[in-house]
């Protein structure tokens, strides 16, 4: 006998816990949900920061729910005062096979660096 | 009684949060998706902030002037915010009805949040702008940020939802048969709110807003109709009652613990 009707939200199937609607809306079907949204890469720029820095991603509907999602999961805590977003299939990532003659040839060219200089006080931020 | 009218309205605006901001939280881990489940999470820890600066406030004021006890009980020692919000039995809540209502989907939860944020977006501007008390003017100011941000994120889901799918839209109408008779409430003032508030300015807003919303999401805005009316005074749905049972529990069963 089902004398106690607890109440259960979001993602328990309604035949599980019972129906917490004023009026029925269990006819309706369900459908799906984050699956068929993009994912989208976040870039939040601190206070003190003077770039956008990747933060994560998400996964949103459009541009709009993508800024919105962000502010809600990477600026609880005080971390930004800007943010982009992108989805991510617009992102063009080099392939980690060419690393080697990518990157390498760097490695021997020690005096690209700016070490070997000396930098007047004027100059900031490098 | 002047100051017991403004105690009870100060209780009114935490109870409101309180109430509103427990609902949402219940989505906690059930949200459809992991960014909306924070989002709604932090709409709720946003809420129950608002009614913390409340419910201080309005036990400092019944400190002071000795006030008896707002349920008509001994409460033993000084009121605090805490006792407020887990000693006072239903009755004594003044929430309006609308934040005790069910969250049903996310279509309900949504709804009623929109409508909330709307009346609570421009109660606060009002309460800042012009309120004689500096406190509550102040707690107005501060909390007008945040109900910015739920009014804006709000809106767009009830647009997203309304000019959605099929199902996003049934689902919305559903929402708003349910909740509708519940918004009357808002702008029927309450004994003790009636010297300072305008409620029929904020409600010509609210309704002007709830309006352009509705228009970009393609739902009919409701004849005005027949609406429930109580939760100020205490008279409150069904609903109030399991909520607090959940809230007041670990109070009621072991008084005094803390963690």
């Amino acid at each position: 006998m089902n004398y106690l009707k607890k109440f259960y939200y979001g993602d328990i199937p309604e035949d599980k816990g019972g129906s917490n609607e004023l009026k029925d809306s269990s006819k309706v079907s369900s459908s799906g949900g984050a699956s068929d949204w993009p994912l989208w890469e976040v870039f939040i720029r601190s206070k003190q920061g003077l770039d956008h820095k990747h933060a994560g991603s998400l996964h949103a509907a459009d541009a709009q729910m993508a800024i919105e999602n962000a502010r809600d999961v990477y600026t609880r805590r005080m971390e930004g005062v800007s943010i982009w977003v992108v989805e991510s299939k617009y992102i063009h990532a080099s392939n980690p096979d060419e690393a080697k003659s990518l990157y390498e040839p760097a490695e021997d060219k020690i005096y690209r660096h700016p070490t070997f200089y000396d930098l007047p006080d004027e100059v900031k931020h490098m | 009684m002047k100051q017991d009218s403004f105690i009870y309205y100060t209780l009114h605006l935490a109870d409101n949060a309180l109430i509103l901001g427990h609902r949402n939280s219940e989505w906690c881990g059930h949200g459809p998706v992991l960014e909306q489940d924070i989002a709604i999470t932090n709409i709720s820890l946003d809420l129950i902030g608002q009614a913390r600066n409340f419910y201080q406030y309005a036990a400092k004021l019944m400190n002071k002037q000795n006030a008896p006890s707002p349920n008509g009980k001994e409460v033993g020692g000084e009121f605090t915010e805490d006792k407020l919000a887990y000693l006072r039995d239903v009755r004594e809540f003044k929430n309006c009805l609308l934040a005790e209502q069910p969250n049903g989907d996310w279509a309900q939860t949504i709804l009623r949040q929109f409508f909330f944020s709307t009346y609570q977006f421009y109660l606060y501007r009002q309460l800042q702008e012009s309120h004689p008390d500096e406190q509550l003017a102040a707690i107005a100011a501060k909390s007008l940020k945040e109900v910015t941000y739920h009014l804006r994120w709000s809106s767009e889901w009830v647009i997203r939802l309304g000019d959605g799918t099929e199902e996003s839209r049934k689902r919305m109408l559903n929402a708003l048969e349910n909740l509708w008779p519940y918004t009357g409430e808002l702008f029927v003032p309450a004994a003790y709110e009636t010297d300072r508030m305008d409620l029929k300015n904020i409600k010509e807003q609210w309704a002007q807003k709830v309006k352009d919303i509705f228009s970009e999401a393609t739902l009919p805005y409701p004849a005005e109709g027949w609406m429930h009316t109580g939760g100020k005074t205490g008279m409150h749905t069904e609903q109030l009652g399991f909520i607090l049972a959940e809230l007041q529990f670990m109070q009621r069963a072991y008084p005094n613990s803390e963690w």
